[in-house]
């Protein structure tokens, strides 16, 4: 059995080029669900989800309200929603005020996650010109989760993983790629 | 006992406070948010638990006020999802034009920006002059803002592209007059609305409905709650009545799935196709 049940994962400007690179060697046998929310335009609507298809077998949705999240799919928060975790493991969306000028907000995200798995989350902060996600990355080291930050000399923006490492609260500082082989292993781990 | 399930036994704590003393219901709130609201609140008024708050709320009535506030959703804007709007105007409108008189109930309405939404579109549709609007929320300062209909200008630029995506046909400008750093809405916009207090938690049916409107409020509940109020509209609508919900909303999975029909692409407009109104 995995040590964990579920990561989640925020990214802002330069995110794109994540996505599209890190779940390309994983599948639906994936052990976890991986929840994420990158900052989309309010007025977007969202062709998220189909461009991640074309680089990933893992199974990927927009998050819809109370869904119940599920092993080895990837859950995108829709655009101009926040998408929070629920105890039960649903996830439900809200229209709260922006946090951190963003709606949705990866902090809120983090937030509830961490409240909901404790020492079973991994929450990941990848690049992105802003500061959200730090408080979210605080809450997940206070409830016990592992974090890591992707590294902000590598990241394509350096200043929304380089917020959360000033926190002192990073567990793992890795490169893009190096995440992506930790996603890897975590896959393999479980077979 | 993890710190967590610590928590979560004082958010119950907290909510079943607030009904036994007050009688207002969030125990059927999706709680993700009532959680993070109720730590928030928390933590700006310098308490360092959740549990320390119900004391507070048990004896202060004044600190209970503010609580409320915080748990209160007062998000929105004028036009705010237009596909919406022009899904209601290409496809409800033409059918409550074929009644003598339509009944409105905008349920959740916050602070008003989307019932004059809708009256600027029922008014340029022709419908407005025998259309009467319920505009009902829980929060009665939120509800004084709707009776008044100023808002800031700041978002203008904004509203007024939601409002040309939404089909408005005039200027939106005429339908208010700018002073200082508001906007004012015309007073003839709610010549026809009715704001009252209603809190969809604990009260009932209120009257017969052509449509009912309640954007990015069911989102805020959970299943069982979501159900009694979604019960609560299909009963208050007529046969062939319309309910509008938010655009990440949905009857799929719900008690009401089989007693309306969908039209329109996007999923968030429903004709009931069963029984009358039971009022």
């Amino acid at each position: 059995m995995s040590d964990y049940s579920a990561i989640v994962m925020g990214m802002s400007a330069g995110g794109m080029e994540v996505l599209i690179n890190i779940f390309l060697n994983l599948d639906k046998s994936f052990p976890l669900p991986v929840i994420i929310v990158q900052h989309l335009h309010p007025m977007h609507k969202s062709e998220l989800p189909d461009i991640l298809r074309r680089y990933t077998a893992m199974e990927v949705l927009e998050a819809s309200e109370k869904c119940v999240v599920e092993p080895g799919k990837i859950y995108l928060a829709p655009a101009d929603y926040h998408l929070l975790v629920e105890r039960d493991a649903t996830i439900s969306l809200s229209n709260d005020e922006k946090v951190n000028y963003s709606r949705p907000s990866i902090d809120l995200l983090f937030e509830s996650a961490a409240y909901v798995w404790g020492d079973k989350l991994i929450g990941i902060l990848f690049t992105g010109a802003n500061n959200d996600g730090a408080e979210g990355i605080k809450a997940i080291k206070k409830y016990g989760g592992l974090t890591i930050a992707e590294n902000p000399d590598t990241a394509e923006y350096s200043a929304m993983p380089g917020s959360a490492v000033d926190t002192g609260c990073v567990d793992l500082i890795y490169s893009k790629e190096e995440i992506k082989l930790y996603l890897e292993k975590l896959s393999v781990d479980k077979l | 006992m993890k710190i967590q399930e610590i928590e979560n036994i004082e958010i119950s704590l907290l909510l079943e406070a607030i009904y036994g003393r007050y009688g207002y219901d969030f125990r059927d709130y999706a709680r993700a948010t009532v959680e993070r609201r109720s730590r928030l609140f928390a933590k700006n008024t310098g308490l360092k638990s959740i549990s320390e708050l119900i004391p507070r709320i048990m004896r202060d009535e004044m600190f209970f006020e503010r609580l409320v506030k915080e748990f209160s959703i007062t998000v929105t804007e004028l036009f705010r999802d237009p596909s919406s709007y022009k899904e209601l105007k290409l496809k409800v409108f033409p059918i409550l034009k074929t009644y003598p008189f339509i009944k409105i109930w905008h349920a959740g309405c916050a602070t008003g920006e989307e019932v004059y939404s809708l009256a600027i579109l029922l008014k340029q549709e022709g419908l407005y002059d025998k259309a009467t609007i319920y505009a009902t929320d829980f929060n009665d300062e939120a509800l004084e803002v709707a009776k008044n209909g100023i808002y800031s200008i700041d978002n203008m630029k904004q509203c007024t592209a939601n409002y040309l995506a939404a089909g408005g046909t005039d200027a939106l400008s005429d339908y208010y007059y700018a002073k200082h750093e508001s906007v004012i809405f015309d007073k003839a916009l709610r010549k026809n609305v009715m704001f009252a207090n209603h809190n969809l938690t604990t009260d009932g049916i209120f009257g017969e409905m052509h449509l009912v409107m309640c954007k990015n409020v069911l989102i805020y509940f959970n299943k069982t709650l979501q159900n009694k109020v979604l019960n609560l509209f299909c009963d208050s609508l007529i046969h062939s009545g319309y309910l509008c919900l938010g655009s990440k909303e949905s009857i799929l999975f719900t008690d009401v799935e089989n007693k309306f029909e969908n039209i329109d692409k996007g999923e968030r407009i429903f004709r009931k196709i069963t029984g009358t109104a039971n009022v």
